[in-house]
């Protein structure tokens, strides 16, 4: 077991000499100390491989969105120091497109699938001809092609979802910031996309940053799982996840590994779970 | 149609008992006049062109002063709106000239522009600016902020990011302000006319009744009320794009 993880680390650590996203030491404190402030992350520190699909797993209120959000450059932090291919994070940028949980609040709800896909090229400047070339083509590969002339308040959560996805990818971006983008869909339509996301990283070699609170997803989809916990919260173990790609929804999460890093995290969260009293909970099924 | 067809029942039977009793002669003349002597004075104005002229001049003052306060009111919400700090600045400012009543300011407008469509227009403009101001910072404050995060993340320039989020976003609610300052400019400018401004409706109104021609000031009554309820049809249908906009959310 542990000589076969090894084995899938070692020509990883190859590659990770290029980090695309290097996190150091990343602290986010809101407010002042003064007005009561609050340190979410502290000493957050770790790397995304060019081309890696990395998810961030976490009990709820530990920050991870914080943590997305200032790797969007959309909340400054209090510490540390954020780069991106070598730059420092700053701001905003086109390059690391994010794409937010609450997709029916991140659409224009004014505008109708294509002009919503539209927004991305426009502000990328691509001359109209291109744009409705790029479009199809969006629409297409993201499934959206009967739905294409209606408005996002028309569309199921999911379908809103592959818009928010399909503007992202417009805006072609060298990195995906995801968060938590499948929590609000019912399962169905969650693997489904689990599978298409997975496609289209695989497809365009894209480095992918995947926040979400359900452990088997972070399992299923990423290479890598970083595991965030404690208060204020810290990166508290990173797995390295070593299954064979392409994934596949029965076999993938049959798999024994697939358990095994299950557990582990399992056992990871439950101890660091914060209680209704403040105090880390101690949970049965961890006690064996 | 068929609500509009019941809706007229109370005015015509209004109509019908007031010329009744003007018939049957219980009215005291020089005040209240009869509905038959209204639409002849009304059909006479009509035709030489007064009324026609008249009520031109009291809708090209009424306007204008609509379009500068809608401009002035509009723009400076939306800076205000984006700028919290700003608005903290000239919040108090703000609130401390909205309470003077516009019609207050006519001596000084008078000084400064001589009568005409000056005079009117920027006592109307004084009067609108506040709602569409007040309106446009409250619609611009609820724009949904992960729409300017989103462009913020797609690193639109700022006219763009005006243009396609906050504009569109924010129109629905910068329409109410639009319609209610519409029915005050109205208000504003026959009333400055009444008061002062020797132009337009309410100018042609005060002379009728220091003329003494009872029916024809009645006539003029009524024409403001048709016009007034003109004017909220055809801002309500202004509305029409942001009602399909807001059946989209």
């Amino acid at each position: 077991m542990q000589a076969a993880l090894r084995q899938k680390i070692e020509p990883q650590l190859v590659k990770a000499a290029v980090p695309a996203l290097s996190v150091r030491g990343l602290r986010v404190t809101y407010g002042t100390e003064a007005t009561g402030g609050r340190t979410v992350l502290d000493g957050v520190t770790f790397e995304v491989r060019d081309g890696e699909f990395l998810c961030v797993v976490g009990g709820s209120g530990t920050g991870k969105t914080t943590l997305l959000r200032a790797l969007a450059g959309l909340v400054r932090p209090s510490g540390g120091e954020l780069s991106f291919a070598g730059q420092a994070i700053t701001g905003p940028s086109r390059d690391r497109a994010i794409i937010f949980q609450d997709y029916s609040k991140a659409l224009l709800p004014w505008r109708t699938v294509r002009g919503n896909i539209a927004l991305s090229l426009e502000a990328r400047r691509v001359p109209p001809d291109v744009r409705e070339a790029t479009i199809d083509e969006l629409v297409a590969k993201m499934g959206l092609t009967h739905a294409q002339h209606q408005f996002p308040a028309q569309l199921s959560g999911g379908m809103q979802q592959r818009v928010q996805i399909a503007r992202c990818l417009a805006q072609e971006p060298e990195i995906l910031l995801m968060d938590e983008p499948f929590g609000a869909l019912d399962a169905m339509t969650r693997q489904v996309l689990q599978d298409e996301i997975l496609q289209l990283a695989a497809d365009k070699k894209m480095t992918v940053v995947f926040i979400t609170h359900d452990l088997e997803e972070a399992i299923y989809l990423g290479d890598s799982v970083v595991v965030l916990g404690r208060t204020p919260a810290t990166v508290i173990e990173t797995v390295e996840v070593g299954l064979p790609r392409p994934r596949n929804q029965l076999t993938t999460r049959e798999d024994a590994r697939f358990l095994a890093h299950r557990h582990r995290l399992f056992q990871l969260l439950a101890h660091n779970q914060v209680g209704p009293l403040g105090f880390a909970a101690r949970h049965p099924a961890t006690e064996a | 149609m068929r609500r509009g067809a019941t809706g007229l029942i109370i005015p015509v039977l209004i109509l019908l008992l007031w010329e009744l009793f003007g018939r049957l002669g219980d009215l005291p003349v020089d005040a209240v006049s009869r509905p038959s002597d209204i639409a002849v004075a009304w059909f006479n104005s009509l035709i030489d062109g007064s009324l026609l002229l008249a009520t031109w001049q009291t809708f090209e003052t009424a306007l204008l002063g609509l379009a500068i306060a809608a401009t002035v009111g509009v723009l400076t919400g939306v800076a205000l709106g984006l700028m919290p700090l700003l608005e903290q600045v000239t919040g108090p400012t703000i609130e401390a000239l909205r309470p003077i009543p516009a019609i207050a300011f006519m001596p000084l407008a008078l000084m400064m522009f001589g009568f005409g469509v000056a005079l009117e227009a920027s006592i109307v403009a004084y009067a609108c600016v506040w709602p569409i101001l007040i309106v446009t910072i409250g619609a611009v404050r609820a724009i949904e902020p992960r729409l300017l995060e989103v462009a913020a993340t797609l690193e639109m320039p700022l006219a763009d990011r005006l243009w396609k989020i906050v504009m569109p976003a924010a129109f629905a609610r910068i329409n109410v302000g639009l319609r209610i300052a519409a029915a005050i400019a109205l208000v504003v400018a026959v009333t400055v006319e009444i008061v002062l401004n020797p132009r337009g409706l309410g100018y042609h109104l005060i002379l009728a009744e220091q003329s003494l021609h009872v029916g024809l000031m009645y006539a003029q009554l009524f024409w403001l009320c048709v016009i007034g309820y003109l004017l909220n049809l055809v801002l309500r249908n202004i509305g029409g794009p942001s009602r399909a906009w807001g059946m989209a959310q």
